[in-house]
């Protein structure tokens, strides 16, 4: 029956013909595991259609839903994170595979004469895989995507002569918005893969026109591609699938924030493998920026379409090719050192600490501003020095000895009128901070007695400064002030700690068009204050 | 098993194998329901007061419906019969056969849709046509003469 079938087919359209006289291919008998990167990228590049598909079933490929609808896609629907996960794992193994089927091409010599259009190809394969990569990190839309894109731009722009031109190719004269997000999209999914289909199908067929390339010195007889050589090629690569798999399930992808163009404390990085060149542009001040950024890695694109045309010796076997294990020795040097320094200089990111947050925000930090305050004239007056349990005074967290706020302030000032014999000495505070003691003291309770003594020292500074400033007066906390400014909870979510001491300083600097007056705080209160408010538990 | 065997078994269950890993997720991401969603809000429809007992009324009201990533606000209509002075059906509007949208006849008295002429009785049942099932009904709250309107139940 299948036999019938087959023999249909064969008859009307000769694909079993071309079946195996694909499969039947000859090869030289050096032929073996070095040579399966060349199917591992084919193979590679199968998944990132595939996944890449998968990902533009449920992403809305605009500004204003891409961060939303991947968020959807992470969160929502059973296997988008393991989508994601393969396609972002895919480019950087896609990159990883790429490299080393040009080492291992380039060490056995296999470029050489006839075999120079297909090591052209090849290049060109690689820096279109590169614009993958590229065009790919902006579809996120997050802050990381955003950054990395506005250095990427401005790094084609300075280009010389043909730098505006690119700039407005990338559709970012100026700034990054819809234009240039459409534009990365659309290369990205549109002109980029078929690209790839064509020059990859070109690519095999001159492998194929010339023969897997031969040793120096063949000393086995040819054998055939099928099945000894297809079968190292699926082993190589099933490897590679597993690893892609694990770091797809394991591994984080990462989701930063949404893109926002007033943060000014991100600091963008480019992906890994683009590392050195951004490194690289440290080296090279001022004018001399070019260099780094346009002309040697332009040289080094130029050397490698050359590679054929420089090395035209004859064939050497490989242990005598030591010339090209020092090329590429260098270059892996060169380019390990570059990216291990950028790791290495990488500034910290501004401190958001978010430790503070992830655990259950412990009792004080569930409190009022004012109440919190409460605790830092408690602890000014010394008020634990005769209040408290088995003191000489009462224990105020007994509900028993509460009076009312009116009672307490008179009493505060002077406590031998309200209470005859008392040996409370009167409080020297402003009528404000009275108040707040007092409203403090109501809340006091047993259950809650202990944040008299758990609130740290920053907190509490931060707490009194912050009802000093009125800053209730516009923002809210734990559920207590107006809300004509924005809310102040879970702000090391959002914000770092020079941005905050930035906006205090600068408010339109930072926020355009905000009504909150500067402020200038010395240092001390600075400090308590963004620490105060950095401890914020989320909502 | 000869070399040869061997092989042959590695490279078509190895394929098999990877096809199954790609395939398997790929179709769960397809075709699971997105995760517990928020179930749409009763909203204020209409006011029974201002109907008539048995006579169907086309309504117009807005609700928020979570699509996808989204929630959208749209406008959305119901065929509301009452049926006494506290209570009332509200169908859904599109005819159970192709989705058309039905009225209702006043001089056959009965619910007409245009596309391959369904009738449908007062209370939904199918008169006529090749409609499969009665008309779908909204899930709805009386709170004293306010309607209020759910989801769509289907059957």
């Amino acid at each position: 029956m299948i036999r019938q079938i087959v023999d249909w087919l064969e008859e009307r359209t000769g694909l079993e013909t071309a079946i195996r006289s694909f499969l039947y291919e000859e090869i030289p008998g050096s032929s073996g595991w070095h040579q399966v990167f060349g199917s591992i990228a084919a193979f590679m590049f199968m998944v990132q259609a595939f996944t890449g598909i998968m990902l533009a079933f449920n992403y809305a490929p605009t500004p204003g839903e891409a961060y939303n609808s991947l968020k959807y896609i992470m969160a929502e629907l059973t296997g988008g994170s393991l989508m994601r996960g393969l396609h972002h794992w895919g480019a950087s193994m896609m990159i990883v595979v790429v490299v080393l089927h040009m080492c291992q091409v380039f060490l056995w010599g296999a470029y050489k004469k006839p075999r120079e259009a297909t090591w052209i190809i090849g290049v060109v394969l690689l820096l279109i895989t590169l614009a993958f990569g590229l065009t790919g990190y902006l579809l996120p839309w997050d802050n990381r995507a955003y950054w990395g894109t506005v250095v990427t731009t401005k790094i084609a722009a300075s280009a010389p002569l043909i730098g505006p031109y690119l700039e407005r190719l990338m559709g970012s004269d100026g700034s990054i918005g819809v234009v240039t997000f459409t534009r990365f999209y659309a290369a990205h999914v549109l002109l980029l893969p078929p690209i790839t289909l064509i020059l990859m199908a070109l690519h095999i067929l001159l492998v194929r026109k010339h023969g897997v390339a031969p040793a120096a010195i063949e000393t086995k007889p040819p054998k055939k591609f099928y099945p000894g050589q297809v079968y190292k090629d699926t082993v190589a690569i099933f490897a590679t699938f597993v690893l892609l798999f694990v770091l797809a399930v394991s591994a984080k992808v990462p989701l930063e924030r949404l893109a926002d163009p007033t943060d000014t404390s991100y600091i963008p990085k480019p992906d890994w493998y683009f590392l050195f060149l951004y490194e690289l542009l440290k080296y090279f001040p001022g004018s001399l920026e070019i260099v780094g950024s346009v002309i040697l890695p332009g040289l080094a694109v130029l050397g490698l379409f050359l590679i054929p045309f420089i090395d035209r010796a004859k064939l050497a076997q490989l242990r005598h090719r030591t010339v090209a294990f020092a090329v590429l020795g260098i270059a892996a040097m060169l380019w390990t050192g570059l990216t291990v320094q950028a790791v290495v200089n990488a500034p910290k990111p501004l401190e958001l600490n978010t430790e503070l947050l992830d655990a259950p925000p412990l009792p004080w930090q569930e409190m009022a501003p004012a109440e919190i305050a409460g605790i830092g004239y408690y602890r000014r007056e010394n008020c634990a020095a005769c209040h408290g349990p088995g003191k000489s005074a009462p224990d105020l967290t007994k509900p028993t000895s509460h009076k009312t706020a009116e009672w307490m302030i008179k009493y505060f000032k002077a406590p031998q009128e309200m209470v005859p014999g008392s040996a409370m000495p009167p409080l020297q505070l402003p009528d404000s901070q009275l108040n707040t003691l007092a409203a403090f003291l109501l809340q006091l309770n047993v259950k809650n007695a202990s944040v008299l003594e758990t609130t740290p020292n920053f907190a509490v500074d931060g707490a009194i400064l912050y009802q000093k400033q009125q800053c209730g007066a516009c923002h809210v906390i734990n559920g207590e002030g107006q809300k004509l400014g924005p809310g102040l909870n879970g702000i090391a979510l959002r914000r770092s700690k020079a941005w905050i001491v930035e906006h205090f300083v600068n408010p339109e600097k930072m926020s355009p068009d905000t009504s909150m007056p500067p402020y200038k705080f010395k240092p001390k209160d600075m400090e308590a204050i963004t620490s105060f408010l950095l401890a914020l538990p989320k909502v | 098993m000869d070399r040869r065997t061997f092989q042959l078994t590695g490279i078509y269950g190895l394929w098999a194998l990877m096809g199954a890993a790609m395939a398997t997720p790929a179709l769960i991401y397809l075709l699971f329901p997105p995760k517990a969603r928020k179930k749409t809000d009763f909203v204020e429809a209409a006011d029974l007061k201002e109907l008539t007992v048995n006579a169907p009324e086309e309504i117009v009201f807005r609700r928020d419906r979570a699509d996808g990533w989204k929630i959208t606000t749209e406008k959305t209509s119901a065929w509301v019969v009452k049926t006494a002075a506290n209570e009332a059906i509200a169908f859904a509007p599109s005819c159970t056969h192709l989705g058309c949208a039905f009225h209702w006849d006043e001089r056959k008295k009965e619910f007409i849709c245009p596309c391959h002429t369904s009738g449908f009785a007062m209370d939904g049942k199918v008169l006529s046509g090749p409609a499969p099932r009665a008309l779908d009904r909204y899930q709805i709250k009386v709170q004293g003469t306010k309607l209020m309107i759910g989801e769509v139940v289907k059957g």
